[in-house]
């Protein structure tokens, strides 16, 4: 009996080292070749992420004036690419956008347009807006020149949305 | 001292049970559920298989793919079949793949798959099918797993000893199993022998696209035509088919096809063939075969009707063809690796016969002949044979290698697998099969380069290997691990109809090309719809063409009006989404011809033929977001003579 005992525990002890083992080395690894610590949130996310969104976009970009032509070329991407689900001042499968400039960076509706998939699942504004509408945004795998020449549209609708005093519609029912 | 002792003996105990268990496989109750089995076999959830196993689907028409070491089916490729799941043969862009000389033939029966290869090594490229009843090759993509070509054969019939491809993908070959007038024409059957004919088809294969084009035909005596294969390394250059029937009966073959002790191997230089054709020492023969090609491009197909074809006549050429007596009515005709041997499996005969190409060769030179027939010189069998595997078992069948030195060829009758050595002939492991077995696959087996881990054996019974339904019960496929000097069963799976022959490759070599989608921009279907601005409803006449398109998770448009009883409606409809496994599908109510599994950025179109008034609805097939139950629409049929307009709308738009 004893031994049976002495002889489980020695099995079980070996086991624990072999899971050990098998689980040790990819973490530290990880951990040395963290970078100089960047703070994150609950949600795991950093500053920048939170105000500027998840995605291929991962620094600040500078924007000059409007491009007329890139605006042009936005346009035409967005009634194939966005006009199925997005109207400028009405919400449909998704949010209105023409104002979607003044409520997110240039950076955040890159990141949207470019990585759908990841900020649904991980950013919190995405959730909630996601919550709202309930379909979430595809991919439509774009390249991140045509992104930007949806922005510089964006941009445009929303620079003459002003000038004609058009109303927003509401990113949230019962929001003014 | 005491204490390690006793532990000691009870590890032996221990490790000596173990053993026990892992030894006891093979017929024991334990089987291949034994655990080192189980967990060769075992492919973790969110794991990828290593090998892709393409798997022929016998009289289903079809090609299944399959991961390997699961035995998990992924996917079943329609070929030569019609195939709700894919609309394919129902949808109005593919219903000219199944077209041939004969009319639409909605099924067939598919039989050997064989993988595309570059200097004798599998490339993933393609896959190229026969169809054994309509004779016909069919190519099938490998980046979007679809059938792209299918060209019909001429001047044959079960046109079984296909679709084999030379070790550049130059050729793929297709002969034929029975021997037909050529030209087909109104004779009595009776006069069959001598004047009945088999036709070998070199169909060439376009190195950049794939495309295929009959080249040209070796017109051959009327034998039976079993089954091919290329040579390979120093026999490149030539194919070698098997023949039986060589007694050119015509009626119960299963005992006058049996008469002669030997028949043979035809040894075809097709390199001299080319010359041949080149001097233009061909005819050109009066033919109708269909030759038909979907396009990614614009997600249709055309079906032409080809007119003519060139025949090389054996007969009357010499150093074309060389006859290799193999005894006892040969089955497989499988070349080695190194392309030096080639074995004849005699289905009737206690032995195999391997010839040496090298013997071969010297034989042709030193003129060592035994007669000829129809023109064609028979080699001595002596002269051309390189051993004899001695009582290996009973039925053979069909012979693939695994690169180190080994042969393993399948036994119909006495339901085993054989491994012996190439070179010395001895049997040195033997394995069941449950139960007869035909042919058998190592991944890249009939290649330069086989990978030698895993065989996969293919049975014509299960009987009492799984659980009954009804007296018909599936085939099966066995899964042998080769790594060793004995070979290890480690898995059942069941196939999708027959499997006739399959054909496996790395999934590493595969899957990198694997398309995730089609982009919008490049598509050119005539009735493509690229955004929903562009989306509208026309007729003409009593047509009505609705351009239509899809999104998570709606269509657009979504009401249409202004439809009448009699018109016949075209759905013409395009996915926009842009990303990895998003498809939408249509089914509308009462729509005879199909419903549509659309795949992103494609356009598919069904016909609609409206009998009743009323509004009808349809809806997206394909469970695609949160809201798929939303995503649906209505049709307003109105009276024939009614003067509703024509109208189209979302949201009210």
């Amino acid at each position: 009996m004893n031994l049976v005992k002495r002889g489980g525990l020695l099995l079980a002890t070996l086991s624990v080292m072999v899971l050990l083992v098998a689980c040790g080395g990819d973490k530290s690894s990880k951990t040395e070749q963290a970078q100089p610590a960047v703070q994150k949130n609950a949600d795991g996310l950093t500053d920048f992420q939170m105000e500027n969104g998840i995605g291929p976009v991962t620094e600040k970009i500078v924007l000059g004036e409007i491009d007329e032509a890139k605006a042009k070329a936005g346009e035409a991407l967005f009634k194939s690419k966005c006009a199925p689900c997005h109207k400028l001042d009405k919400r449909l499968v998704g949010p209105a956008l023409r104002y979607v400039t003044e409520r997110r960076t240039p950076e955040y509706i890159l990141n949207m347009i470019l990585n759908p998939d990841g900020m649904v699942k991980q950013h919190p504004e995405a959730k909630k807006v996601l919550a709202e509408y309930l379909s979430p945004m595809t991919n439509m795998n774009l390249p991140l020149e045509q992104a930007k020449e949806l922005l510089e549209y964006l941009r445009l609708v929303e620079k003459e949305g002003k000038e004609k005093g058009i109303q927003a519609d509401p990113l949230f029912r019962g929001q003014k | 001292m005491k204490f390690y002792f006793k532990m000691l003996n009870v590890l032996v105990i221990a490790a000596f049970s173990l053993t026990l268990v892992a030894c006891n496989g093979g017929n024991s109750k334990g089987g291949a559920l034994k655990n080192s089995a189980a967990e060769k076999v075992f492919v973790a959830p969110g794991k990828y298989d290593a090998y892709y196993a393409f798997i022929s689907g016998g009289f289903s028409g079809q090609l299944s793919v399959y991961g390997l070491p699961s035995g998990r089916l992924f996917k079943v490729i329609p070929v030569f079949s019609v195939d709700a799941e894919k609309a394919w043969g129902f949808n109005e862009e593919t219903k000219p793949m199944l077209q041939t000389s004969h009319g639409f033939i909605p099924w067939d029966d598919s039989h050997h798959p064989d993988i595309s290869q570059t200097n004798g090594e599998l490339d993933g490229r393609w896959v190229f099918i026969n169809a054994n009843n309509t004779p016909r090759i069919a190519r099938i993509s490998l980046e979007t797993f679809e059938t792209e070509e299918i060209i019909e054969i001429p001047n044959s019939a079960g046109n079984h000893s296909s679709s084999f491809v030379t070790e550049n993908t130059e050729y793929v070959v297709a002969g034929t199993r029975f021997g037909v007038p050529i030209p087909q024409r109104d004779m009595s059957i009776k006069d069959y022998k001598g004047n009945f004919k088999a036709a070998l088809s070199f169909i060439k294969v376009d190195p950049k696209t794939g495309h295929m084009n009959l080249d040209f035909q070796v017109l051959m005596p009327g034998f039976d035509y079993d089954l091919s294969h290329p040579g390979r390394g120093k026999s490149h250059g030539w194919f070698f088919f098997s023949t039986y029937n060589t007694e050119e009966a015509h009626t119960l073959l299963e005992v006058n096809a049996s008469q002669n002790d030997k028949d043979y191997i035809a040894a075809v230089n097709w390199k001299k063939a080319l010359e041949f054709i080149k001097q233009g020492k061909y005819q050109t023969m009066p033919a109708r075969y269909a030759h038909n090609v979907y396009s990614d491009e614009n997600h249709t197909a055309t079906s032409t009707m080809e007119k003519s074809v060139r025949v090389l006549d054996a007969s009357k050429l010499p150093g074309l063809v060389y006859f290799m007596p193999t005894p006892k009515s040969p089955h497989g005709c499988d070349v080695d690796p190194t392309g030096e041997y080639i074995v004849g499996s005699g289905k009737l005969a206690a032995a195999l016969t391997v010839h040496s190409f090298s013997k071969m060769l010297k034989a042709i030179e030193n003129k060592e002949f035994d007669g000829e027939a129809y023109g064609i010189p028979i080699l001595k069998f002596e002269s051309t044979l390189a051993g004899t595997v001695e009582q290996p078992g009973l039925g053979p069948l069909h012979t693939e290698f695994d690169g180190k030195g080994y042969a393993y060829t399948t036994f119909f009758i006495s339901s085993e697998v054989v491994k012996w050595k190439l070179g010395t002939w001895e049997v040195v492991d033997r394995k069941p099969t449950y139960y007869s077995v035909g042919h058998l696959m190592i991944p890249g087996g009939n290649s330069r380069k086989p990978f030698g881990k895993y065989l996969v054996a293919m049975n014509k019974i299960t009987k009492d290997r799984y659980l009954p339904t009804g007296p018909e019960v599936c085939q099966s496929a066995q899964l042998y691990d080769i790594s060793g000097d004995k070979m290890e069963m480690l898995l059942d799976f069941p196939t999708v109809g027959e499997p006739h022959y399959a054909a496996g490759i790395p999934a590493e070599i595969v899957k990198k090309h694997s398309k995730k989608f089609f982009k919008l921009e490049e598509n050119k279907h005539p009735y493509a719809t690229k955004s929903e601005d562009a989306g509208k409803v026309v007729r003409k006449g009593n047509e009505v063409h609705i351009y239509m398109t899809m999104i998570r998770s709606h269509f657009s448009p979504d009401n249409i009006e202004g439809i009448k009883v009699g018109d016949k409606v075209y759905f013409h409809v395009t996915n926009l989404e842009q990303d990895y496994d998003v498809p939408h599908g249509i089914a509308m109510i009462g729509a005879r011809t199909s419903e549509l599994l659309i795949m992103p950025g494609q356009t598919e179109t069904f016909v609609w033929e409206p009998k009743q008034v009323g509004v009808w609805p349809f809806y997206c097939t394909d469970f695609c977001s949160a809201l798929h139950q939303e995503m649906q629409g209505y049709v307003r049929v109105s009276p024939r003579n009614s003067n509703v307009k024509l109208s189209w709308s979302l949201d009210g738009e």
